[in-house]
């Protein structure tokens, strides 16, 4: 069985984000730019289900623009058998990114997607829902625990929901979306690194999956959230009342 | 990072690596044994071993009887009802130099007149005789603790010298004081000296785009210092452990070393300026901001690592280093010390420029690391290596740095310099390879009792003096080494369960000895402070010594700035 895992290049986690003066977005500029942390774990899920035997070989998928093949680097370097880079310049959105991957499914016939639930600079939380949805297939999202089970085809996924855990049981081919607690990614070992160079990676444009890339959505601005204003220290309770009052009114 | 892991990345950081206690200094023995202060937990008993040192002849000494002479000399303690008995020897639970040292008499005693002249200077709240002094009497280590009962705050360099200048008028001996991180016993008083914390003067003045020349006032934390810098895009030439709590002028007056020294040099070549209160209150103006002026001795470079003895640093102008985008950072593995070195060489060679940081630890290290902290993972699982090696790169161009790198690993890896390695994906586990690094000192001290050295060796040598005490002192303790291999520096400490004098014994004056005949330094970038004092002979000519009392008299000839340390006592005219 294959799985295919989806991968993004984003800004890295630990990076202080600053808006462009323009406000059209933030600015990318000389900024370090890493795989979302739910898709290394999405990846190091996927190692872990093909070095358990119950899969033959785990493809990294990414899609953007030519840097974008750094990232997919770093997913062989981990321990992908095979990259694909569908290259497209613009923003992507996930209905988008839906869309491609289901082309994508139509080539290679993954028995398994594995995403990460969401990346960190857009947060939508779609792409993974989106890509079963068009594929008719059954998803099981938020994974904190993934258990496979090849006779019956089909696969066990703990789901962390707002009331506690919901474990569902899913027919395979299924989509999983990650979620923080499912594993702990491993390091990009140097022999790892050095076969990853020879691992092949193929390249596609939407055009030749004969996806359209319009677009429904705009990014009409993009603004830092309020500062914090500084505290304001007050001489009397009469005064605190009067601040509640008419200046915060809360009371 | 998250704001916790951030959080917790400052905590630990603010741990530095301890350094040794050292033997009752045997110039100074004297019969029976002092009275320890109070603190019977320390367990550390100093009864002088009759070990001979042989370095000691050329130094005459008086020996004295601890209790008798000192008595003898005893001022008057009653005064203005600050009558507060403290005791004129100091007696430090952990032993040092400190043993026997006493009180100076030819320092006078502080006053009703001279707390309020200090008022008058400062005005009332930042003269500080609460509770608040426990803190400022104690080093980061609780080590050395001193019975010091004023703290002054000055928030000019205008204060600092008419505070100066009357010490200097009555006698009265300071010791000028930063973040209070330093591990040689320098920043705290020995008796009662009054402290000067340089904390409220922490004003960034000026910095120059352009140049990237940051002028600041000395009580500036430097991690406060790399967050402004960090928005104008520069960084500090320097980093270490403490930079939550150090201040700059602390940083300069000790010379500090850290993590980044292979890349940006020492703070000699970094500071451009420094603006200096002499001991008598003159304010010697040598805040240039030039990267070049030839003109004249440059006194500055005595002020730099002076650890306070000579004057206190009001204001510092340094040269900070653009920040470069592209940061990397490998873990790799040796076979054996030899491997490293070559590493060190090779790495030099094929990363060249972009190399900013060369680390190694060994296994035992790795070992007390991994048992000692919580959330630390070996990336090298399941294999245990003998030695760890942590590389960093820093440069302009991600993907050509990167390329560089692996070449250079992949390179060492086929020619068997390295066995096995990670090479970081993302910030996250670049911080968890410092981690590793930086986690040392922590585990260390929370793995027992903890003998500490800094040591500067040829490259070559260096760790066959880790070799050679484990061969001496066996299998009760843990001999680890670490350290900043690419400067040569290295970290030895000694994890034993619980302090024990037999095994300091074994373990001094070996290695001062060791360290001495391989012409290498007893205290890399530590300082000498108090505990390395009379110590100063392993590693420098009692000529060059002699130079240096000299100048010491000459710019404080009161000997009031900071005294007791950094110079051997039996040069310096206490008593």
């Amino acid at each position: 069985m294959k799985i295919m895992v989806a991968v993004k290049r984003v800004i890295d986690y630990a990076v202080k984000i600053r808006v462009k003066a323009d406000k059209s977005g933030v600015e990318t500029q000389n900024v370090k730019m890493s795989m979302n942390p739910f898709c290394e774990i999405a990846l190091e899920e996927a190692l872990r289900i093909k070095e358990a035997g119950l899969a033959s070989e785990v493809v990294a998928v990414t899609m953007g623009p030519k840097q974008s093949i750094d990232t997919l680097r770093t997913g062989l370097a981990m321990g992908a058998d095979r990259g694909i880079h569908v290259e497209a310049t613009g923003d992507l959105f996930p209905l988008a990114v839906a869309k491609l991957f289901k082309a994508l499914v139509e080539i290679e016939k993954p028995g398994l997607i594995i995403l990460g639930k969401q990346a960190i600079d857009n947060d939508c939380n779609q792409t993974g829902q989106m890509v079963a949805g068009l594929l008719g297939w059954p998803q099981g999202t938020f994974a904190s625990k993934v258990v496979l089970d090849k006779e019956k085809q089909e696969v066990m996924v703990d789901r962390e929901v707002d009331g506690g855990l919901e474990t569902v049981c899913l027919n395979l081919p299924a989509v999983i979306t990650t979620d923080l607690r499912l594993n702990q990614p491993r390091y990009a070992t140097l022999p790892n690194i050095m076969k990853a160079k020879s691992k092949p990676v193929k390249k596609y444009t939407p055009e030749e999956l004969n996806v359209a890339m319009k677009s429904d959505l705009e990014v009409v601005e993009v603004t830092e959230p309020p500062k914090r204003k500084a505290g304001v220290l007050v001489s009397s309770v009469d005064e605190l009342i009067d601040k509640l009052k008419n200046e915060a009114h809360v009371i | 990072m998250t704001t916790a892991m951030v959080e917790k990345y400052k905590a630990f950081h603010r741990l530095l690596n301890k350094t040794s206690r050292t033997l009752v200094d045997r110039r100074f023995r004297q019969q029976g044994q002092c009275a320890r202060g109070g603190s019977a937990a320390s367990g550390l008993d100093h009864r002088p071993d009759a070990v001979v040192e042989q370095r000691v002849s050329y130094l005459g000494c008086p020996k004295r009887g601890l209790w008798t002479s000192a008595r003898a000399s005893l001022p008057s303690l009653v005064d203005g009802g600050f009558a507060r008995d403290y005791p004129m020897n100091r007696c430090r639970s952990f032993g040092s130099v400190a043993g026997e040292i006493q009180r100076s008499s030819k320092f006078a005693t502080l006053n009703s007149d001279d707390v309020a002249h200090f008022k008058e200077i400062l005005g009332e709240r930042n003269v500080v005789q609460d509770e608040r002094l426990e803190a400022a009497n104690s080093d980061w280590m609780h080590k050395y603790v001193g019975s010091s009962r004023i703290l002054l705050l000055p928030k000019s360099t205008d204060e600092v010298s008419r505070i100066l200048k009357y010490c200097n008028s009555r006698c009265l001996a300071v010791v000028p004081q930063g973040g209070n991180t330093g591990l040689v016993g320098g920043s705290v008083p020995v008796f009662d000296e009054v402290i000067i914390n340089m904390a409220l003067m922490k004003q960034v003045i000026s910095f120059d785009k352009i140049s990237g020349i940051l002028v600041c006032e000395a009580g500036c934390i430097l991690e406060d210092l790399i967050s402004f810098l960090d928005n104008q895009g520069f960084v500090m030439p320097l980093d270490l452990g403490a930079k939550g709590s150090c201040q700059i002028g602390g940083n300069v007056a000790t010379n500090a070393g850290g993590l980044r020294l292979i890349r940006y040099g020492s703070l000699h070549g970094n500071v451009l300026g420094l603006e200096v209160v002499l001991a008598n209150g003159d304010v010697l103006d040598m805040l240039g901001t030039l990267r070049k002026d030839n003109t004249g001795y440059d006194l500055k470079h005595l002020f730099i690592g002076s650890e306070g003895s000579l004057g206190i640093i009001t204001k510092v102008s340094i040269l900070t280093p653009p920040k470069l985008s592209s940061v990397n950072i490998a873990f790799l593995a040796c076979q054996d010390y030899l491997s490293c070195q070559k590493l060190l060489l090779e790495a030099k060679r094929s990363l060249g420029e972009i190399l900013s940081a060369f680390e190694f630890m060994d296994s035992v290290a790795m070992d007390v690391v991994l048992n000692n902290l919580d959330g630390v993972r070996n990336p090298l699982a399941p294999t245990a290596h003998n030695f760890y090696v942590l590389i960093e790169t820093t440069g302009t161009e991600e993907s050509y740095d990167k390329e560089k790198l692996e070449k250079f690993l992949v390179g060492s890896m086929e020619s068997g310099l390295i066995s096995d390695g990670v090479l970081a994906q993302d910030i996250n586990q670049a911080s968890a390879f410092w981690r590793l690094r930086e986690g040392v000192p922590e585990s260390l001290q929370r793995a027992g009792a903890v003998y500490k050295y800094d040591l500067s060796l040829p490259v070559e040598k260096m760790y066959d003096l880790v070799v050679e005490m484990r061969a001496r002192l066996g299998e009760s303790v843990k001999v680890v080494g670490y350290g900043h291999l690419g400067d040569g520096n290295l970290h030895l400490n000694i994890s034993a369960p619980k302090y024990d004098d037999a095994i300091l014994a074994q373990i001094e004056p070996f290695v001062y000895e060791w360290t001495s005949n391989h012409r290498g330094s007893i205290s890399a970038e530590h300082g000498v402070g108090l505990m390395k004092a009379n110590k100063i002979f392993y590693s420098k000519s009692p000529e060059a010594v002699q130079l240096m009392a000299s100048i010491k008299k000459l710019v404080d000839p009161k000997t009031i700035l900071n005294p007791y340390k950094v110079l051997p006592h039996s040069l310096m005219s206490y008593s």
